[in-house]
């Protein structure tokens, strides 16, 4: 067991001549939960395909996971590696994680069959892992189709969490959803960092810095391919010390503060 | 061409449209709203919206907006506030239909008005905006000829006076470098920027009232807050009765004067922002304003 769960170390990706991540570097420790916030462009998506490896990073970049350098697996070791299950992923879509032709039940469990987990060890990690994102039971006979956008979210984390990986990587987990199903999903992530503790850590990439800020102990910031500021979320919110990360923070709607009490936004970005 | 994109994209229609008469005068947050100084630009008294199973999914709702005044209409998904806002546009999904009240935009009584009618009110006394303004463009065309027919066929401004007309229209808007983006086309463009394009074409006609319907949702929230200004400021120079769908209290908190809270296809509260806010009357109000505190940044701002 390693000391840094992820280290991302001068991690960049050229899509042809465009570099969209440069010289990332990033470390989430056991049970950390480290929230990455960017807009359209920063290169958040790529950062999190990068973790999975489904984009080659250039020459010097070095991604480790739990001490294993994992930056330029191919073929049988990727897939291996992958099959081990250390990493688990959550999209924002879950149907990208869920086929919609087999039933949740199946769906939470079907990595531990391909593992040859005993199908009563398999049953009760998915009832550990149903009650750990607040889903019914009675769901676990539907397809995803007869779920709704919250509680399919949530049935994707399951299924990522019966594998017991020690490092959850979810791209936008919410930012499909709606207001209340967006308040469920988070909540269910919240209670997961509580309970499990140093046994998982998370990273978590979205636009949204509101979730974020609920949900992580650290904030890092990506604007154009580049980390800006990276720090204790509440530090990062209340004492922002880049530009980009200030006007982030300014253009947050608050509910008691009206616009001509705050500064007025850069011009726009075209 | 679906009805939706008639709000925004060229509307032909058969008769002259009149120029609509509403003044120019923006009105303060400290507006009164006791005194009727001058008649509502959009207004539904008691408005009933059925399915055609007969199930109701508006049930007597009451929406006034005055010239140069904001509403915010906030709630979830399903609380009949978008459906509300198509009533005004004349625009209810297939299946749909106003059963009861009246409907009047910019002096127009449209009770029971048919599609003829409509078609002579969109975009001429009211425009509107939604979440995706990729979908009511053309990918093939260029922005500048969208927007050139737009303003003739909908505000009849002459072929010639066009492509002036249009490059005004986006400097107002603030968009700069406006004669590459009128050669550009959709896919070229930010979602922020298509957002603005929209709103110069649902402003082409000079309505008297822009209902924006989740228009920055799907945007960045730096992107948000430059198009949140922009809402604000143009309802005050040009006198626009503004109505702003939101799911976020926060962003009506930012831009309206007033507010109504949407549940279930009732309005369960109403009033101005500030006390609706501070001190919410009805328990599903707080509960919205719970929800914002657990993600608002106001905590760490203390």
């Amino acid at each position: 067991m390693s000391a840094t769960m992820l280290d991302i170390d001068r991690l960049s990706v050229d899509y042809g001549r465009v570099r969209v991540l440069d010289a990332v570097s990033l470390r989430v420790r056991p049970g950390e939960v480290v929230g990455v916030v960017g807009e359209s462009g920063s290169g958040k998506t790529t950062l999190a395909r990068a973790v999975l490896r489904a984009v080659d990073a250039a020459p010097e970049s070095r991604i480790l996971v739990d001490g294993r350098d994992v930056t330029r697996l191919r073929g049988s070791q990727l897939r291996a590696w992958r099959r081990s299950g250390a990493v688990q992923y959550v999209f924002q879509d879950p149907l990208r994680s869920l086929d919609p032709a087999v039933r949740v039940a199946e769906s939470i469990v079907e990595g531990l069959r391909i593992a040859r987990v005993p199908a009563g060890e398999a049953e009760r990690r998915r009832t550990a892992a149903l009650e750990a994102v607040g889903l019914d039971e009675d769901l676990l006979s539907r397809l995803p189709s007869g779920l709704s956008g919250g509680q399919r979210q949530r049935a994707a984390i399951a299924r990522a969490l019966v594998v017991e990986p020690r490092l959850l990587v979810l791209d936008e987990p919410v930012s499909a959803l709606d207001a209340a199903s967006r308040d469920r999903v988070v909540r269910a992530l919240i209670a997961l960092r509580d309970d499990r503790g140093s046994d998982l850590a998370m990273l978590v990439i979205s636009h949204d810095i509101g979730s974020l800020a609920a949900l992580s102990d650290r904030l890092v910031v990506l604007d154009r391919g580049r980390i800006v500021e990276d720090g204790p979320t509440r530090r990062v919110i209340a004492r922002p010390e880049h530009p980009y990360t200030r006007l982030l923070i300014d253009s947050v709607p608050l509910i008691h503060t009206p616009t001509t009490n705050r500064p007025l936004p850069a011009p726009v970005r075209s | 061409m679906s009805e939706l994109s008639q709000i925004t994209a060229p509307a032909p229609t058969a008769d002259a449209v009149s120029v609509s008469p509403h003044g120019g005068t923006a009105l303060g947050p400290s507006f009164d709203e006791g005194s009727l100084v001058r008649p509502a630009a959009v207004e539904a008294s008691d408005l009933v919206i059925a399915a055609a199973d007969g199930s109701l999914l508006v049930h007597g709702v009451s929406v006034s907006v005055r010239p140069g005044e904001a509403l915010g209409i906030v709630g979830e998904s399903g609380s009949g506030k978008t459906l509300t806002c198509r009533a005004l546009l004349g625009i209810l999904p297939p299946g749909l239909s106003v059963t009861g009240g009246t409907v009047r935009v910019d002096g127009v009584d449209l009770t029971g008005a048919g599609e003829r009618e409509w078609r002579d009110v969109r975009g001429t006394r009211i425009g509107a905006v939604f979440q995706d303004p990729a979908s009511y463009l053309n990918p093939a065309m260029p922005i500048g000829a969208q927007l050139e027919e737009t303003l003739r066929v909908t505000a009849r401004v002459p072929r010639r006076q066009a492509r002036e007309r249009a490059r005004e229209l986006l400097d107002d808007l603030g968009i700069r470098r406006v004669d590459l983006v009128l050669r550009q086309r959709v896919a070229h463009l930010s979602g922020g920027m298509l957002q603005r394009v929209l709103i110069a074409m649902a402003l082409a006609a000079d309505p008297a009232v822009l209902i924006a319907d989740e228009a920055t949702t799907a945007l960045d929230v730096t992107v948000q807050a430059e198009l949140l200004d922009l809402l604000g400021r143009l309802r005050a120079e040009r006198g626009l009765a503004l109505v702003l769908v939101s799911h976020d209290l926060a962003v009506v908190a930012q831009v309206c004067e007033r507010v109504q809270v949407f549940r279930d296809g009732r309005v369960v509260e109403a009033g101005a922002t500030s006390r609706v806010l501070r001190a919410p009357g009805h328990p599903y109000t707080r509960e919205l304003l719970r929800a914002h505190a657990a993600y608002g940044l106001e905590r760490f701002l203390a």
